[in-house]
């Protein structure tokens, strides 16, 4: 097992407009990346628990090209609305830290 | 094989770039120059209110240098989403600086303004017809929010543009703007197909933000019927084949379906090449046509607001700290209430930093692991006065409530600040996030000409 913390290059969130917000994951090399793809862990479910929102919901993209896994969902409050806590969505991916990958 | 060069300096208009990086740029003999001036990202404030995001100052620093190069080297040189959100009062900001750098360096040139506030009525005209949509995660729009707007702004493709640069103008304004329309819209206008041209604007709207390090810096595009070349300018930077396909990533959606004004870009199959240890060629962009549509972006007014900031460093306190919240709350709305303000005039946020400051109720971490907590607390009203009032009673209930096992009996709270009280610029919320569907790209878009 090893921790996203410990085997991502890239783990970072930011608004995607000021509705969603959109998280990035993205690893060193393609190598890294099929394995990472192939335990099925980073998918629209992980995204959905972690975040609390619907999995359908989840707008999830595997993106080879980049060794980067994406994933956008509602902001819950809109940025810079009452009672918003991140304007620019930047910290919002540290749940995905903690996450273990079975690689 | 022909080929269109494109330089643009950094991610938005202020941000600072190195001279010599503009320099090294205009050396490579660009066809045009110019920068992307704003975002919705920094929250709907700067369109609510008609504040720039960037200081005069940081702004006309950077149009001085881009002005007299454009001069200089008989380029085009255009600015998209003028002063941060692109409304009538940001875009006259930019103009006046730009006539001044003219006044002050002697020099001319014919400028185009384009206008991108959009009048409430013709908005209210298209949702009768039925031509606005929401976007995603975005309510329907009704007569009612159009009406509370403080400013609706429509986002222009680079269909305007290329009417600025037809009528001979050089120095081209814009308001509100998609990110790549400047750059689409010049490379299109020399007959480059949309994908390539669409692209370039992708990588150019952000300065040297692909390239690494990060940073606010220039960066050449080239663009060709088959693809792009990107190339940052500054020696201490190289764009890599995934530093570029990353920048995909950045601030969308999707990293392979790119929604703009006229079409989508889609970028499922592309191809990353080095061409050099710095430049990076794309290739195997699509670009799909559809219904024209322009983006509306409104902000209303919300409230006014007073804030202060304050810390505690008693472990009991901090263990019973969703408690003493809550007594502290009873107490705003028993004193509150007494001086004739009822609850439902404002709201009293509480952010705790230490426990859920930066995530709020999606933090999933429940325990408190830290020695302090920090709190800023925020009171909105319909007026400041109420605000103030309101921030002004929480502050004394921060400080002086009591709770179980209470030892520090002088004072609950560390305050940093004399006045610990601050008035804060009024809330503004985007209201307005949802697209027109229109016959003709430039109608919402009217522009003017001026010999400077």
């Amino acid at each position: 097992m090893a921790r996203i913390r410990d085997i991502a290059k890239v783990c970072k969130s930011k608004n995607a407009g000021p509705f969603e917000l959109t998280i990035d994951v993205v690893f060193d090399d393609a190598a890294l990346f099929e394995r990472v793809r192939a335990t099925r862990v980073l998918g629209p479910a992980l995204f959905a628990r972690l975040y609390d929102v619907a999995p359908d919901d989840v707008l999830f993209t595997e993106y080879p090209a980049g060794f980067a896994f994406k994933a956008t969902i509602p902001r819950k409050i809109a940025a810079g609305d009452v009672g918003d806590t991140d304007v620019y969505g930047a910290q919002q991916h540290a749940p995905l830290l903690d996450v273990d990958i079975p690689v | 094989m022909k080929a269109f060069r494109l330089l643009s300096t950094s991610g938005i208009l202020g941000y600072g770039f190195p001279e010599e990086s503009l320099q090294a740029g205009l050396a490579r003999e660009p066809d045009m120059l110019g920068v992307d001036g704003g975002s919705t990202d920094p929250g709907p404030y700067y369109l609510g209110s008609g504040k720039c995001l960037n200081s005069r100052l940081a702004m006309k620093r950077d149009l001085a240098l881009m002005v007299r190069g454009a001069v200089a080297h008989k380029i085009p040189m255009v600015v998209g989403s003028c002063g941060g959100a692109g409304g009538e009062p940001h875009l006259q900001a930019v103009v006046e600086l730009v006539r001044e750098i003219a006044r002050e360096d002697g020099l001319h040139f014919k400028m185009a303004v384009i206008h991108s506030e959009q009048d409430k009525a013709t908005v209210k005209r298209g949702l009768a017809e039925g031509r606005v949509q929401a976007l995603r995660n975005v309510p329907a729009l009704d007569d009612a929010t159009v009406d509370r707007a403080s400013r609706i702004v429509g986002m222009m493709g680079p269909e305007p543009f290329m009417r600025a640069l037809d009528e001979g103008a050089q120095i081209v304004l814009a308001g509100r703007s998609s990110d790549p329309a400047p750059w689409a819209g010049c490379a299109m206008r020399a007959q480059m197909p949309p994908a390539p041209s669409w692209y370039a604007g992708k990588m150019l709207e952000c300065g040297a933000t692909a390239s690494l390090p990060k940073g606010h810096d220039c960066l050449l595009a080239t663009v060709r019927a088959d693809g792009i070349e990107v190339e940052p300018l500054n020696p201490i930077r190289r764009c890599t084949p995934l530093s570029v396909a990353n920048h995909s990533l950045h601030e969308n959606p999707s990293p392979c379906f790119h929604i703009e004004p006229g079409g989508m870009l889609d970028t499922s199959d592309c191809r990353f090449d080095a061409v050099s240890d710095r430049a990076v060629r794309v290739s195997g962009m699509r670009w799909e046509q559809k219904p024209y549509t322009v983006k509306l972006e409104g902000a209303e007014l919300v409230g006014y607001r007073a804030m202060t900031v304050c810390g505690t460093r008693d472990p009991l306190l901090i263990a019973g700290v969703d408690d003493f919240l809550a007594a502290v709350r009873r107490n705003v709305e028993d004193k509150a209430r007494a001086f004739g303000v009822p609850p439902e005039q404002y709201k009293l946020v509480i952010r705790t930093y230490g426990r859920d400051g930066v995530m709020g109720p999606a933090e999933p971490v429940a325990e408190i692991r830290g020695h302090e907590l920090g709190f800023v607390l925020e009171a909105i009203a319909p007026t400041q006065e109420i605000a103030n009032a309101v921030l002004a009673i929480a502050r004394v209930n921060m400080l002086h409530v009591d709770f179980p096992g209470r030892l520090c009996k002088e004072g609950n709270m560390a305050f940093p600040f004399s006045p610990s009280d601050t008035e804060m610029p009024p809330l503004y919320r985007f209201s307005v996030f949802h697209t027109l569907a229109v016959d003709d790209p430039c109608a919402p878009f009217p522009i003017e000409y001026e010999t400077v």
